[in-house]
């Protein structure tokens, strides 16, 4: 943000002479404008590239027709079905909550793409608490789905509300555990310290590393539960809940839930990224950002694969993984971090 | 514990390995059909939808008679006997003047039963496939050209065409 300030100032004559007040506030809104952008159009290729990659795995086609080539602008159109849409509010639901949850399940994942490091000055704000504020942040969609389950006034809606915070909340505890593992050697919760960390070449990057490569598959298959995709799951699971969590909703209220899943996938693949796969750190013959979100689509790439792979997880088996699994995984692999690092500290 | 760390390992390699197939088969040539501008080509002999070719028609009947279910509705007369002699295209002349010969295909149930007592071939079913219509009663086909000459008897046909 103070980048796009100091290039206000440069650029626009006169932006110096304006009020204090706006010039702080227009880059914010620049900036936030730019994240919408960004937050509505990731989820449109995302979903193209999912029925795309899970149609090809199933040796199908997908989508053809609409747009022209290969089908790109079915999304859109079915964006604009579901905007046409009658907005339907069951009788018996908690209205305020019910017309509620859509919009904190969004806000959830759209107020954590402010710390993504796009590249070197292509951050909206770089907090010194980054890391927290994106464990913090996303958690919040966890009360935007119990919302959504308990208004509903719907078994179905409310197993999958249950179901998506016990989920959520167990995979959580991993998950930063193995985080942590990245912030003891760097010292910072900062993204933008992170990912300097991990500059000058490719095996510097937290992935090539002895103890934070075992933490980036904790850490992948934590955000893998924590934005229920297959095998995690189990708070939509079609086969058993109808829908889950957003069974009584339609319209433009079900694209909300739809675009906030998508746009979690890529959040937590860009997460992914930033710890581990150094995150806009790249060869130079393509820009920052460039190589961030080819990176990022990677980790979503293979987030699809999974899920086209693996069947559904039992209720159990789930909790099995993450408290007996990955849990005490998590807490060696933090030992082990912090016992390097006083290592690396002691014989310098 | 030994069985614990190898649960892991085990799970981590089946995963793999069903992702080893799901990603061969992201590469594989997809089956699909892109049906309106690509069409299968049918068999010659496929059960589709029904033609009389009403110039070798005798007007025997057989076909109606066949039918389980009762979708073909001919009406015939007696040709006189000064009218020239006609013979459908394997000989056999050609006595009844067939006035309405009529096809219900949304009734029809294309088990083929008409086409075989047909003694001069002339009733058969074509691979024509792509034959939906807006309105129901534009299913009935109507073969018949010959229009009654002789004041019209009471109809002998099981059921008159138009009546369901």
């Amino acid at each position: 943000m103070e980048y796009l300030r100091e290039l206000l100032t440069q650029q626009v004559a006169g932006y110096d002479q304006l009020p204090e007040v706006l010039q702080i506030f227009l880059p914010m809104l620049l900036a936030c404008l730019l994240c919408l952008g960004l937050v509505a159009f990731i989820p449109l290729v995302a979903i193209w590239g999912e029925r795309k990659v899970s149609a090809h795995m199933q040796d199908r086609l997908g989508p053809m027709r609409v747009g022209g080539w290969h089908g790109w602008a079915q999304t859109i159109a079915d964006g604009v079905k579901l905007l046409l849409k009658e907005d339907i509010v069951p009788a018996q639901a908690d209205r305020l909550l019910f017309k509620l949850a859509p919009l904190v399940v969004f806000a959830g994942g759209f107020a954590a793409f402010v710390v993504l490091p796009f590249g070197e000055s292509f951050i909206v704000s770089d907090l010194n608490i980054g890391v927290l504020y994106i464990a913090a942040i996303s958690s919040l969609g966890v009360v935007g789905i119990i919302m959504a389950g308990w208004a509903s006034n719907n078994k179905y809606a409310l197993f999958g509300g249950m179901r998506a915070a016990a989920q959520i909340v167990s995979y959580e505890i991993p998950t930063v555990l193995a985080i942590l593992t990245v912030v003891i050697p760097v010292g910072s919760l900062s993204m933008q310290e992170i990912v300097r960390a991990q500059s000058g070449g490719v095996f510097n990057w937290f992935i090539f590393q002895p103890v934070t490569f075992l933490a980036f598959w904790v850490v992948y298959l934590g955000t893998l539960a924590e934005v229920n995709r297959t095998p995690f799951d189990i708070p939509e699971a079609e086969s058993e809940l109808v829908a889950g969590y957003h069974t009584e909703y339609s319209g433009m209220r079900f694209a909300f839930f739809f675009l906030a899943e998508y746009a979690n996938m890529f959040l937590v693949s860009a997460l992914a990224t930033t710890l581990f796969l150094g995150g806009w750190h790249g060869p130079g013959f393509l820009p920052g950002p460039a190589w961030f979100i080819l990176k990022a689509t990677a980790l979503v790439f293979v987030q699809m694969w999974l899920r086209w792979t693996l069947p559904r997880l039992r209720v159990d088996q789930l909790m099995h993984v993450s408290w007996k699994v990955l849990l005490p995984i998590s807490f060696l692999l933090v030992l082990a971090a912090g016992t390097l690092a006083l290592w690396r500290e002691g014989s310098p | 514990m030994k069985r614990y760390f190898k649960d892991i390992f085990q799970s981590i390699w089946t995963v793999l390995q069903g992702m080893k197939i799901t990603g061969l088969h992201l590469f594989t040539r997809s089956c699909t059909l892109q049906y309106p501008s690509v069409k299968w080509e049918l068999p010659e002999r496929s059960r589709m939808r029904l033609f009389n070719k009403i110039e070798d028609c005798i007007g025997c009947g057989q076909c109606v008679r066949a039918c389980p279910v009762d979708c073909i509705y001919m009406t015939t007369e007696k040709r006189n006997k000064e009218e020239p002699p006609i013979f459908a295209a394997d000989g056999t002349p050609i006595k009844l003047r067939v006035t309405q010969f009529d096809i219900d295909m949304s009734l029809c149930c294309y088990c083929n039963l008409c086409t075989y007592p047909c003694p001069t071939h002339c009733l058969v079913m074509t691979p024509e496939y792509e034959f939906a219509v807006q309105a129901k009663q534009d299913f009935l086909y109507r073969f018949a050209k010959d229009e009654p000459q002789a004041p019209p008897k009471p109809a002998p046909s099981p059921r008159p065409a138009g009546a369901r």
